[in-house]
């Protein structure tokens, strides 16, 4: 029963928040409905018992990816009136792609539910003495090894490659060097001198 | 407590339902009163330590002072700007004091005592700490006022830099213990060399116990990472348009967080609710005792930095985070899991 109710309410309020996250105004509400569309999908998952992947997906989506979105939406300075205004041009091309994208998921979940051919199990049998850490881990590690760190070794040269194309080495700036300034003692600093009267200082 | 709403006649999952609710209650409300007083006791902290007395008006030794500061904000007039996002501005400090109350679900107080004995319980201490920084980014984005949103975008650049080494010092810990539960974890750390309890006895572990315990300070934003409430440059940060109960909210949040970090410390590295010396007569006492008593040695530490250390520059900050704590940590997890390798789990595979 609670599982029943729960499960309604994670989906309500996720089909909800997505759809809000289209059809709000401001662009920073529409990444908060998105938040909340992630959050809702980590509880679904959770119901499906499948913590690990739940507790990934609200780490990694919205604790670390919906947060750079929200940076960044949070710092643009968006003139609604010209966002609007471009509303009609882009129109096609839009339909276009929901168009592909109804087509793809009314056509995946015709093959899932009617069609003939199994592609697929719909739920691998669970052992009950594996939590699903160790499930995971098992096959991630020995079956999926090459995939895996491939997966890595991808994400590791698009993070070099962010940094290559952002980083721009400018000259004429002074910059801070912490090793020096720790270095630095009192003596390093202080100078006593003995002014003569009349006469400016040598710097 | 299901079991025994059950044998009251009640079906098990309104039996659940109901056990789960007093759980809740028996956690968050004695939480609160924690709270108000481990506020009272930040300021005797420090006013003992710059030579002053601090709250000694209210109640005997000015232990009321808590409830009279919330009875005080409770009256005050709720005041939101007008140029400010109503409804988010209102919502932001409700997401942070919630994520602060939230986490305390998976802590063991003692053997078997925790609300949800979940296996992830330590990814879900993560996945609701990185919730935290949603309540600070919404005040200082629909606040619509320059200090706030500087202090918003601070924190949350602070925030996820030390979320990325605390992540990577828990995966130290979690590959010595085996296992994400955090009562697991805490069994794991009896008898260290036949007598200690705690990985922080640990020579591989004891650096990160160091490390988690300044990114927990920079995590939960005090002193001397306080960039985010920087008074002299941001006024009071992102609580600057807050008044009234909401500003009341993030108080209780914040230190909520705090001494959900201090719990951290002392269930990951200093043993949790066990004795620190594995002797039977220690055992005698109840060990939610003995984890108060880490909480609040790990709390005094924190309000003694506050006392005595000056705060961070920023570009120290980011340093500290991304230059030296990023790849120290990541080195660990190197060292831990080879020294695994070779001891526990016999060699090269």
């Amino acid at each position: 029963m609670i599982q029943v109710f729960a499960f309604y309410l994670f989906a309500c309020i996720m089909i909800g928040a997505a759809a809000l996250t289209i059809f709000a105004r401001n662009p920073v509400h529409s990444v908060l409905w998105l938040i909340v569309a992630f959050f809702n999908a980590g509880g679904l998952m959770i119901l499906l018992g499948a913590e690990f992947i739940a507790m990934l997906l609200v780490i990694v989506y919205v604790g670390a990816v919906a947060v750079l979105f929200l940076f960044v939406v949070m710092m643009l300075n968006i003139d609604f009136a010209e966002l609007r205004a471009g509303f009609v041009s882009y129109l096609p091309f839009g339909m276009l792609i929901a168009i592909v994208l109804a087509a793809e998921i009314l056509l995946g979940l015709g093959i899932w539910s009617v069609g003939p051919i199994e592609l697929a199990q719909r739920a691998a049998p669970v052992p009950a003495d594996i939590h699903n850490i160790q499930a995971i881990g098992a096959l991630l590690y020995t079956r999926y090894i090459f995939l895996f760190e491939m997966a890595g070794l991808v994400l590791l040269v698009a993070m070099i490659g962010a940094i290559v194309l952002t980083h721009r080495g400018r000259s004429g700036v002074r910059g801070q060097n912490i090793d020096r300034q720790n270095r630095r003692r009192p003596q390093d600093a202080i100078v006593n001198i003995a002014q003569p009267v009349g006469k400016g200082v040598e710097l | 407590m299901t079991a025994f709403f059950q044998s009251l006649g009640l079906p098990f999952e309104g039996a659940w339902l109901l056990s789960t609710i007093i759980g809740i209650l028996v956690i968050a409300l004695p939480l609160m009163l924690a709270v108000a007083m481990i506020i009272y006791a930040d300021r005797k902290i420090w006013a003992a330590m710059a030579l002053r007395r601090g709250p000694n008006v209210v109640g005997p030794l000015g232990l009321l002072q808590s409830f009279a500061d919330g009875l005080k904000v409770f009256l005050q007039e709720t005041i939101v700007p007008s140029a400010a996002n109503k409804g988010l501005f209102l919502i932001a400090p409700i997401i942070t004091f919630t994520v602060a109350l939230m986490a305390w679900a998976v802590i063991p107080f003692d053997t078997g005592v925790v609300l949800a004995d979940i296996n992830v319980g330590l990814l879900y201490i993560l996945a609701i700490s990185s919730l935290g920084v949603y309540g600070v980014v919404i005040a200082g984005w629909a606040s619509n006022s320059k200090y706030p949103f500087f202090s918003a975008m601070r924190a949350s650049a602070q925030m996820i830099s030390y979320e990325v080494s605390i992540g990577f010092i828990l995966i130290c810990v979690v590959l010595w213990a085996g296992s994400f539960n955090l009562t697991t974890i805490v069994e794991s750390q009896k008898g260290y060399y036949g007598l200690l309890n705690g990985n922080g006895f640990n020579p591989l572990l004891f650096p990160m116990a160091i490390m988690f315990l300044i990114s927990a300070l920079a995590e939960t934003a005090r002193a001397p990472f306080d960039l985010t409430e920087a008074e002299s440059e941001l006024v009071a940060g992102y609580q600057t348009e807050y008044s009234s109960m909401a500003f009341a909210l993030y108080w209780l949040g914040e230190y909520a967080n705090v001494l959900l970090m201090c719990t951290l410390n002392a269930l990951l590295f200093w043993g949790g609710y066990l004795p620190p010396l594995d002797i039977p007569v220690l055992y005698c006492v109840p060990g939610i005792i003995w984890l108060f008593a880490k909480i609040l040695f790990f709390f005094f530490v924190f309000s003694w930095v506050k006392a005595t250390v000056p705060r961070y520059r920023y570009d120290q900050l980011m340093r500290l985070g991304w230059k030296i704590f990023l790849p120290t940590s990541l080195l660990f997890v190197f060292l831990v899991s080879g020294f695994l390798m070779l001891t526990r789990y016999g060699g090269a595979a």
